[in-house]
Order: C-alpha cells, then sequence, then structure tokens
C-alpha cells in the first residue's frame, strides 16, 4: 500500500473537519482545527521520506553515505508548527474573551453581537 | 435545521474526501527515490558546512520565509496580549500560595536548571544536530514554568519580569531584520548567508549567519513562550471579575 500514510492524511484531515462542522464548544472547536492542521504535518513528512532514509543532519552521518529523508518539507513542518500553535494561542485568547462577555463557549448560542 | 447542516457535510465531506484520495492516487510513491528540491538543499547546505540540513533550509536558504514566520509569531502575541489585558471590570488579587507536594517540589527545582541548560544547548547546535532556535526556545521557555509547578506563582513571577521578556522579543524580531539587513549593506541580498565565514564543517562556529539567525529566533521563541504562558496565566490565577456582575 503506497497510498497508505497519504490517504492517512486525508482521515486526518476529514476528521478534523467533522469536528469542526458539529462542535458544541468552541474550544473543541479549536482542537479539531489543531486536527486539521496534524494533517499536514503528516502529509508533508510522508512526501519526504525516502525508503532507508536517515534524518538530514550529518552531525555523525558521513555525508553520501546514506540516503537522507527530504529536508525541505522537515523545514516546512516545522513552520507549520510554529504558525500552528501561534493561531491556537490567539483563538484560545479570542475563546477566553467570549467566554468572559458572553458567558458561553457554544457556537449556536453567539447569535446576536453584543457591545 | 440541523439535519440539513448534517446532510450538507456529508455531502461536502464525501466530495472532498474523493477529491483528495483521487489526489494520493497522484502523488509519487511513499519512500520513493527521486526527491529533487531534498538533494539540492543537502548539497547546498554542505557547501555552506552546515551540518543540520534543516537549519540551513531555515536560515540560510529560506531565511526570508523564517522572517516572515518570526512576523506571526511576534504578531500572534501581540495579538494575544490585547485580546487578554486585564478589562476595566476586572481586578487583580494576588493568589493564595499554594502547598506543594515535597517530592514534586524537589524533582521540579531539581530538573529546572537541567531544561534550561537543555534548551540553551538545543540553540547553540541548531546548526549542527536536531533542533534549534525554535525548539530550543521552546524548551527553554517552558524550563522557567517548573518554578510554577515546583515553588508558586509569586515565585515564577518574581523570575519573569514581563517588560524584560516583551522587549526581548521586539529586539530579537529587530536584530533578525539587521542581521538580514547587513549583507544588503555589503552589496548583496536581503539575508544572503554570504558575509561570514562559513567556518569548519561541524564546529559550533560553522554555517555563517545560520547559529546567529538561530539565536536571534530562539531568543524570540523563548520570549514570546514566556510572554503568551504569562497570559494565560495571568487569567486563570490573577485576574478576577468584579463582583456583582
Amino acid at each position: 500500500m503506497h497510498v497508505l500514510p497519504y490517504l492517512v492524511a486525508v482521515h486526518l484531515f476529514l476528521t478534523g473537519c467533522y469536528g469542526l462542522a458539529t462542535s458544541r464548544n468552541l474550544i473543541h472547536a479549536v482542537g479539531c482545527l489543531a486536527v486539521c492542521q496534524s494533517a499536514t504535518y503528516v502529509l508533508l513528512l510522508a512526501v519526504g521520506y525516502r525508503d532507508g532514509g536517515t534524518a538530514p543532519v550529518f552531525s555523525d552521518v558521513r555525508p553520501g553515505s546514506r540516503p537522507v529523508v527530504d529536508p525541505v518539507v522537515q523545514a516546512l513542518t516545522l513552520t507549520d508548527i510554529v504558525v500552528g500553535a501561534t493561531v491556537t494561542a490567539l483563538l484560545l485568547a479570542l475563546v477566553l474573551q467570549i467566554a468572559k462577555r458572553h458567558g458561553t463557549v457554544d457556537p449556536d448560542e453567539l447569535r446576536e453581537l453584543r457591545g | 435545521m440541523n439535519r440539513l447542516r448534517l446532510w450538507l457535510l456529508a455531502v461536502g465531506g464525501a466530495g472532498l474526501a474523493a477529491l483528495l484520495v483521487a489526489a494520493c492516487l497522484e502523488l509519487p510513491g511513499f519512500g520513493g527515490d527521486r526527491h529533487p528540491y531534498g538533494d539540492r538543499a543537502v548539497h547546498a547546505s554542505l557547501l555552506r558546512h552546515t551540518a543540520n540540513t534543516v537549519a540551513s533550509v531555515n536560515f540560510d536558504q529560506r531565511a526570508y520565509d523564517t522572517l516572515g514566520e518570526m512576523s506571526i509569531l511576534f504578531a500572534a502575541v501581540l495579538g494575544c496580549v490585547v485580546l487578554l489585558r486585564q478589562a476595566r471590570d476586572e481586578h487583580r488579587a494576588p493568589p493564595e500560595p499554594a502547598e506543594v507536594a515535597r517530592p514534586v517540589r524537589r524533582y521540579a527545582l531539581l530538573v529546572l536548571p537541567v531544561a534550561l541548560v537543555t534548551g540553551l544547548y538545543v540553540i547553540a547546535h541548531g546548526q549542527l544536530s536536531p533542533g534549534g532556535g525554535f525548539q530550543g526556545g521552546v524548551v527553554a521557555a517552558t524550563a522557567l514554568h517548573l518554578l510554577y509547578l515546583g515553588a508558586d506563582y509569586g515565585a515564577l513571577e518574581r523570575v519573569r519580569p514581563l517588560g524584560v521578556y516583551q522587549t526581548t522579543d521586539a529586539l530579537a524580531v529587530g536584530a533578525y531584520l539587521v542581521m538580514g539587513l547587513a549583507p544588503v549593506l555589503a552589496g548583496t541580498a536581503f539575508l544572503a548567508n554570504t558575509l561570514l565565514p562559513y567556518g569548519t564543517f561541524g564546529t559550533l562556529s560553522s554555517g555563517g549567519a545560520v547559529p546567529l539567525l538561530n539565536a536571534a529566533i530562539g531568543m524570540e521563541v523563548a520570549s514570546a513562550a514566556v510572554v503568551l504562558l504569562a497570559h494565560f496565566l495571568d487569567q486563570a490565577v490573577e485576574i478576577e471579575e468584579e463582583h456583582g456582575r
């Protein structure tokens, strides 16, 4: 099964989407967004994998002696993690304010805007 | 209403799933040998004597992207600080010192310096071994918070003058920009890694500007994490709503 890792990423992404759409709690929704994002980590790392490859770090591997996995997608995953963490923090701060101002974290109860 | 929404979700989700699976079937096979970008990145990294190719991609080949990434981090922290500030109808109450179980206290105080040094080590060796500014910064920042577990919130606040960390955050972003502008003054491109000697492969001073940019990012991430956690902890521990609301 050479597409299995990619399908795992698809499955994770759709699971996160389902959670986002059916969520009755904003904190739960932020968690679902994090699940969606973890699908991109799986996809990126699966794209970069190479059979028999090791980490692209040459501190103890002689350059050229072994195949290494793709460092570009690893760097992209790092970017993804940083952006994901900051977005999660920002969203959680928003949820905190909503809970304080409206007394609820259920998105369905947030119908009207209040000043 | 709810039923309709679920149906809509099911139809849309099924369509998206079909498209994604079709896309997956067209992707190059898992574990394949063809990685043109990866091979070129490894080659460029070795030319510049950077043992950790991921660090080379982040701070040399794609240093401009990392600038954007750190701006996102900076802006997000700024947004959190604004969102989590003390509102007009709230007041601060110093938290009661809590009892901490002796083994927890002992273990936290024992591990704190080890974790702090590990974080700094990971930042400093970013160009040599797995790690770098982002990872090491988070380790160093979380190490400080062992004080919150091992002692209490007051102890954490004494080692965490928030203004200093906020200033450090801004200074680190500024330092990255200055290091990007230095090559421009010397006549090459923004953030080009050409000014400093590349050093001996596998030593601390290898990689040209990579260790310096790593250090700037490490400073930014560490202080950003401290500031973020401080504001969330303030909300949980110190800030209380006025009574009668």
